[in-house]
């Protein structure tokens, strides 16, 4: 098979999805039977709304979550079990240490954004270790000498800066997300691709678009194959609303500032 | 139970523990009814299993003509796991809790357990689960032991008819556990007229006697909570700032086995307010059994009659309604009169003792299939409950100093004596 027909092939199947996705937005224009109130409605609610977080772009953000569920359904998640099915097991982990090793570059610089010393140390000292004695975090002798790691990314450094999170956003992709952590995850993209153009580790090879490509492919590959989240897996009828909050919810306390203690 | 887990439960499940047992042989560490029921078993007792697992995902299209609303769009037919092995074997069928889904964590770690000490697994949903709702239930009205385990057997006779060209089975096996292990025993009797699996040997682990009565004991946690369970939305609220401010004072790193681990060792919560979690995430897992029955039989309990709902619409304050409904609601105002409607005549009471193991008692007593694992401590049954079921099954029941309901399920030694009955021959 030629690239060109693979590429086609590409087109034609998110063209697909696409239509898919959007496809039942325009449905159901016929005359249905005439409504009849419910037993039970909001009205009748007099407790405080909870597990709600700022949503105001909704039908947008239901309509993306469904795209991502199809985008996983038809393309990704084929992909990533391919992937894992030729791939021992052994060596899907040494992949993941060393793209999890490339993400501490990330975690450094937005530790440093946030002026936290002993993190940024931490993570220095991780990195410095994984990336020799680890072979390049293949391994992760770090976290046995009890250097932990810290995620941090610029949606976080956003908070610690006083930025709010902003309405809830599902990212096509992506997934879950916000204003701000989408803005954050913009930043950081374009700090590593700033880094790596600067390094330009396959300058010298002739085929650098190749490997590059091939780098950042096996990135997404394997970023995807080390979450086990699955659109609509869970067979709740609210699944968005609890993915929503827990989200939120999950953001909102890792990226506050400690309290002082009283 | 489901979302709570995500916060609540699943990271904590690496948790170190130590020097919590208490001074019997039983090694579970966690005492505390409620406390075990959220905790569960700290991975590090639970049993250690190689990662690898030949599993299958199967997708059954129970109903092939079924229509399915547009709200309910990824639904593409059950979901079930099928854990197999290259030689001839025997096939263990698992139903999980109300709500539980084919990968909830405590189905898959019996699956585990199993695969590994060399049998066939399926996995299959609860009949509460909307994706059942939806795609498996005959009736579209979940609850009824009679109708959900007919469902039930339904969808293992299509898993089965899908699997047998690629399996070797030598025989059937049947476990549940919670509402699963009633089912699992409505099922094992339907099979004796049935004949399709002559199930060797079934278990019951943590059933209740009587539903109705188990769902009362849940209800009652839930008043537990100030202003009980129609104030549930400000008692979630108080709790989730609780929660992150236990976190931001604590320095923490993560949501974590540690930050999990300190709430526990901390008492970050009473034990009403953990009873009143415990209620609450019931509740929520309730709301979308309610929410997704009533859109399928159209009857306008919680969405207007007619309404058709797209994928991108709003579906939040049907979640806020239907979360404010108790048990007692779902049963007297929608799942009574959809049986007396079916059946003249029918009361209530007659009802209600339908969704016991008191109405198949006979048969429960003198079949030598089963066996039964409950803790003392488990709270869906009433003191006369437990003592009922040690009169019924007598010498194939076990008991467990504690454990609460289902905490001590992934509990190594309990997992082992999972395995050790399906193992055995039959009971002499």
């Amino acid at each position: 098979m030629n690239i060109t027909s693979h590429y086609r092939r590409g087109f034609a199947l998110t063209a697909m999805i696409l239509s898919l996705s959007l496809g039942g937005c325009a449905a159901s224009m016929v005359n249905n039977p005439e409504e009849v109130a419910a037993m039970h409605s909001i009205n009748e609610f007099k407790d405080q709304r909870f597990a709600e977080v700022e949503d105001p772009w909704e039908g947008f953000n239901r309509s993306m979550y469904r795209f991502n569920f199809y985008f996983d359904k038809y393309l990704f998640l084929p992909v990533v079990s391919s992937y894992e099915f030729i791939t021992p097991t052994f060596v899907q982990q040494r992949i993941s240490g060393v793209y999890n090793n490339l993400g501490e570059v990330r975690n450094l610089t937005n530790s440093l954004f946030q002026l936290k010393g002993m993190d940024s140390l931490t993570t220095l000292g991780r990195f410095v270790t994984n990336s020799t004695l680890g072979l390049a975090g293949m391994f992760d002798p770090a976290t046995s000498f009890g250097l932990e790691r810290r995620n941090e990314d610029f949606g976080k450094t956003l908070n610690y800066w006083g930025a709010d999170s902003g309405p809830y956003l599902v990212l096509p992709i992506f997934g879950p997300s916000s204003v701000r952590d989408a803005s954050g995850l913009a930043v950081d993209s374009g700090i590593s691709y700033g880094i790596y153009t600067a390094i330009n580790p396959f300058g010298n090879t002739g085929n650098s678009f190749v490997y590059d490509t091939l780098v950042t492919g096996m990135g997404t590959v394997d970023a995807r194959h080390q979450k086990s989240f699955r659109y609509y897996e869970s067979g709740y009828p609210f699944e968005y609303y609890m993915v929503r909050f827990i989200y939120h919810e999950q953001r909102e306390i890792e990226a506050g500032m400690p309290l002082p203690a009283n | 139970m489901i979302f709570f887990k995500l916060l609540f439960m699943t990271c904590l499940l690496l948790l170190p523990v130590s020097g919590l047992a208490a001074d019997d042989s039983y090694g579970y560490p966690i005492p505390g009814p409620y406390e075990s029921t959220i905790m569960g078993t700290p991975a590090s007792l639970k049993p250690q299993f190689p990662e690898h697992m030949r599993t299958r995902r199967l997708v059954l299209n129970v109903f092939p003509d079924r229509k399915k609303p547009q709200v309910f769009f990824y639904d593409e037919g059950l979901l079930c796991t099928l854990a197999f092995q290259k030689q001839k074997a025997p096939l263990v069928f698992l139903i999980g809790g109300a709500g539980a889904t084919n990968q909830s964590p405590r189905l898959v770690t019996m699956m585990k357990s199993l695969y590994h000490a060399g049998f066939h697994v399926i996995t299959l949903p609860s009949p509460t689960l909307a994706n059942f709702i939806i795609s498996a239930s005959q009736s579209r009205v979940p609850g009824d032991l009679t109708d959900d385990s007919a469902d039930l057997y339904r969808v293992m006779e299509t898993a089965w008819q899908q699997v047998k060209g690629d399996i070797e089975v030598s025989e059937f096996l049947l476990g549940g556990y919670s509402l699963g292990a009633s089912q699992a025993a409505f099922i094992a009797k339907l099979d004796e007229e049935r004949r399709v699996f002559n199930f060797r040997r079934v278990l019951m682990i943590n059933p209740p006697v009587s539903l109705y009565s188990s769902a009362t004991r849940i209800e009652e946690l839930l008043k537990q909570i100030p202003g009980g369970a129609k104030k549930q939305g400000i008692f979630f609220n108080r709790m989730f700032s609780k929660f992150s401010r236990f976190y931001r004072y604590g320095n923490f790193v993560a949501i974590d086995e540690d930050f999990i681990y300190s709430i526990y060792t901390e008492k970050l919560f009473t034990s009403s307010e953990t009873a009143g979690l415990i209620g609450l995430s019931y509740r929520i897992g309730l709301a979308g059994m309610i929410f997704s029955s009533d859109v399928m039989t159209n009857s306008g309990y919680v969405v207007p009659k007619n309404r058709v709902l797209s994928s991108s619409d709003s579906i939040f304050d049907y979640f806020l309604v239907s979360t404010h409904l108790s048990f007692y609601d779902y049963f007297n105002e929608y799942f009574y009169p959809y049986f007396q409607k079916q059946r003249p005549g029918l009361t209530k009471q007659a009802l209600i003792d339908s969704q016991s193991l008191r109405s198949i008692e006979g048969y429960l007593k003198s079949s030598t299939k089963f066996g039964m694992m409950t803790n003392e401590d488990d709270f869906i049954l009433t003191k006369a409950e437990l003592e009922y079921l040690r009169q019924l099954f007598g010498e194939r029941a076990k008991f467990y100093p504690r454990g609460g309901h289902l905490g001590n399920l992934e509990f190594k030694d309990n997992q082992a004596y999972m395995v050790d009955f399906f193992r055995m021959g039959s009971t002499p």
